[in-house]
């Protein structure tokens, strides 16, 4: 059942993404910046807010004409304010709830992942909070109706000796403490999101907490033209001997709030917790199965740290050396954070298939698919392969490739193919060509995999493609599960293209083709990564 | 061409924010039908004690903490109050409603809306707040208009021991 509905969401957001790629190009795709986007409008938010506090009279009176006064009288900056403060709020309900509902698509809230979703449950609950809060201090019809249904909800849990909401029905009942105290909580709950949101990414390695400057002014100019087409305006002097009977809601912050109108209070209170139970307990429901986390071999470690900048999840950490060796750090896996995805597999320096060593070993390898069996694999894969343009597919088992039979060795992530693999491929003549296909560029599922392959091959982090392997034989294709037709297409391409190649001039020291020979062959060739 | 694309992005951008907007107070919400009111029924009041006091004996304030001791042995436990409401002589609530606080020393409390068509309504309101099982303590019946989105407020007011009508 969570199955088909994250089956489903794939397809939809994959449609949705396809799109947006065409348009924004791969980095600046605001669908690939929803956690970025959602701090971006955090501090739009943040900074209007101040702004606006300077204007703002907590009096009871007060409030509301301060607000007027601000929206009115100086609209050019302080209404303008209002309405970024407003819309950047909206916003980063749309971009919280949409970047939920991916990461749940992508099956990227399971595992060790667990961490992220988990702590991003009190994010909602705080950000609700701090709009409802928000919405309070306005003071306007709108706000009468907020507080009143808020309080009422409130008023349902046994915690509170009088009922909150008989302040709202009459003035003389309310005061401007009142309304101090709000103005405390609406600083104080931002507060409190903000440290949360920091927890959010603890355990994320290179967050990306900023969208790209083309995107963050892009999204900075249409917030002006948004307030300015339609500013954000109150709805009317609070009359507390009035109902609001019909007020402009914010669809956004308040969607529930006309269900008080329907169900009871406790049936709110009770949709909510199971809400919120569920979105705790779906990281187990059911649980990923987990390969074996990725193991430290200290006799091919130099402790050059390569893995550990790669890993997209902070599981890898350098600590002292334990083995004597003149090294002065070692490579340590928390277990608990790695995700068996093997990008350091393609980051160490001693993986490289051309090792002479009679068992293939690296300093940092899979126990449940080793930088040898890897080897093993492409061995027997480019032995099937026949005729002219022969390609060999290495790919990500999240992409469009991952069902390919025949010419294709799937791996648990492209960036597990260390440079060096590409090289022996060519230079050993086991293909003439090779194609490395991942996940589409803006979904990547081990979120660095893509990243890490393009700058690795064009020689910008290590380890680096050699120079000599030819970059006219090597093709990547980045393409989601939904656009298998697009992949195949660009493979079929590349293949026709290697076929009108001249053949290749080999500049291995040993020419010979390893295709036809056993593969021990290799163990006592010259290494050369 | 790349200006076009930049033009292309920026729409997207707008459109989208633009949408969100329109959605940040539209489309509106009515709460109550036109042409109606609301009554609200709501107080705050303690009922007698259910236990009368107690004087204790000589023995039993002996017994007592010499900080703690005591004439008197009041139990805490309050009554519960009943009420009803009445609207054009149709019954529209009664309960009884429980102490509040953990040991049922707080004071009761209700805080009811009851949407009804503007215009002019018999309301009458009663409550027991002591042992009597017959008969009530308070009431108040009387007439009143009901405008258009008016709150109508039923209160009591312990201090004057009566219903508010306001």
């Amino acid at each position: 059942m969570i199955g088909a509905i994250r089956s489903a969401l794939r397809t939809g957001f994959a449609l949705i993404e396809q799109p947006f790629d065409r348009l924004f190009g791969p980095a600046l795709n605001p669908v690939a910046q929803l956690g970025a986007l959602g701090f971006f409008f955090f501090w739009i938010v943040a900074v209007s807010g101040i702004y606006l506090f300077i204007f703002f009279d907590t009096g009871i009176e007060r409030a509301y004409q301060s607000v007027e006064y601000l929206t009115h009288d100086h609209w050019f900056h302080a209404g303008v304010m209002r309405s970024f403060h407003r819309y950047a709020s909206d916003l980063m309900v749309v971009m919280v709830a949409v970047h939920l509902l991916r990461e749940f698509a992508y099956d990227r809230y399971r595992g060790v992942r667990w961490y992220s979703w988990f702590t991003g449950l009190p994010i909602i609950w705080l950000l609700y909070a701090s709009g409802i809060t928000g919405y309070w201090l306005v003071w306007d019809r709108l706000a009468q109706y907020v507080a009143i249904v808020s309080s009422e909800l409130l008023d349902w849990l046994p915690i509170f000796g009088e009922p909150i909401a008989r302040n709202f029905i009459s003035t003389g009942t309310l005061t401007s403490r009142f309304f101090s105290l709000m103005v405390f909580m609406h600083v104080a709950v931002p507060l409190f999101l903000l440290f949360i949101m920091w927890v959010h990414i603890l355990r994320i390695s290179r967050p990306k907490v900023n969208p790209p400057r083309a995107l963050a002014l892009m999204s900075l100019a249409a917030l002006v033209a948004v307030s300015i087409w339609k500013p954000a305006t109150s709805q009317g002097s609070v009359d507390l001997a009035k109902v609001p009977a019909e007020v402009g809601l914010d669809w956004f912050f308040l969607p529930l709030y006309p269900l008080t109108n329907i169900w009871s209070n406790g049936t709110v209170w009770a949709l909510l917790g199971a809400f919120s139970l569920m979105i705790a307990l779906m990281p187990w429901l059911p649980p990923l199965r987990r390969a074996k986390p990725a193991e430290v071999d200290l006799a091919h470690c130099n402790g050059c740290a390569r893995c550990a900048e790669d890993c997209p999840y902070e599981a890898i950490r350098m600590v002292g050396r334990t083995d004597g060796m003149p090294f002065p750090t070692q490579a340590q896996v928390s277990p608990s954070l790695c995700v068996s995805c093997g990008i350091c597999v393609g980051a160490c320096p001693s993986s490289t298939p051309f090792r002479r060593t009679q068992d293939l070993r690296t300093g940092i390898d899979l126990p449940e698919f080793s930088l040898k069996e890897l080897r093993e694999k492409v061995i027997g894969v480019a032995g099937g392969l026949k005729g002219s343009g022969r390609v060999l597919v290495l790919a990500c088992e999240h992409g469009a490739a991952a069902g390919r039979i025949g010419d294709t060795v799937v791996l648990p992530c492209v960036a597990m193919a260390p440079p060096s693999l590409i090289d022996f491929i060519l230079s050993r003549d086991l293909a003439d060509g090779v194609v490395v296909a991942g996940c589409a560029e803006s979904a990547c599922y081990n979120r660095l995999g893509v990243r890490w392959t393009e700058q690795r091959f064009a020689a910008e982090r290590d380890p680096y493609l050699r120079a000599r392997v030819p970059r006219e034989r090597i093709a990547t294709v980045w393409a989601s599960t939904l656009a298998v037709s697009r992949a195949e297409g660009e493979i079929a391409g590349f293949a026709a293209r290697v076929a009108s190649l001249p053949p290749k001039r080999l500049r291995s020291p040993l020419p010979v083709s390893t295709a036809s020979r056993p593969p021990k062959t290799f163990e006592t060739e010259k290494g050369s990564a | 061409m790349r200006a076009l694309r930049l033009a292309g992005q920026f729409a997207v951008i707008v459109a989208l924010f633009a949408g969100v907007a329109v959605l940040s107070d539209w489309p509106t919400y009515r709460q109550i039908p036109g042409n109606s009111g609301v009554m609200m029924l709501t107080f705050v009041h303690g009922a007698d004690r259910k236990g009368e006091c107690r004087r204790l004996t000589v023995e039993e304030i002996a017994k007592l903490p010499a900080n703690m001791r005591r004439v008197q042995d009041c139990p805490r436990v309050r009554r519960p109050i009943y009420v009803e409401l009445d609207v054009d002589n149709r019954n529209i609530y009664q309960a009884s409603l429980p102490p509040t606080g953990i040991a049922g020393d707080g004071p009761s409390r209700v805080y009811q809306r009851f949407v009804l068509p503007a215009g002019k309504h018999d309301v009458a309101v009663r409550m027991r707040d002591t042992a009597r099982s017959e008969g009530f303590d308070h009431e108040r019946q009387e007439s009143v208009e009901l405008s258009p989105d008016q709150i109508f407020v039923i209160d009591y007011r312990p201090e004057s021991a009566s219903f508010v009508f306001r």
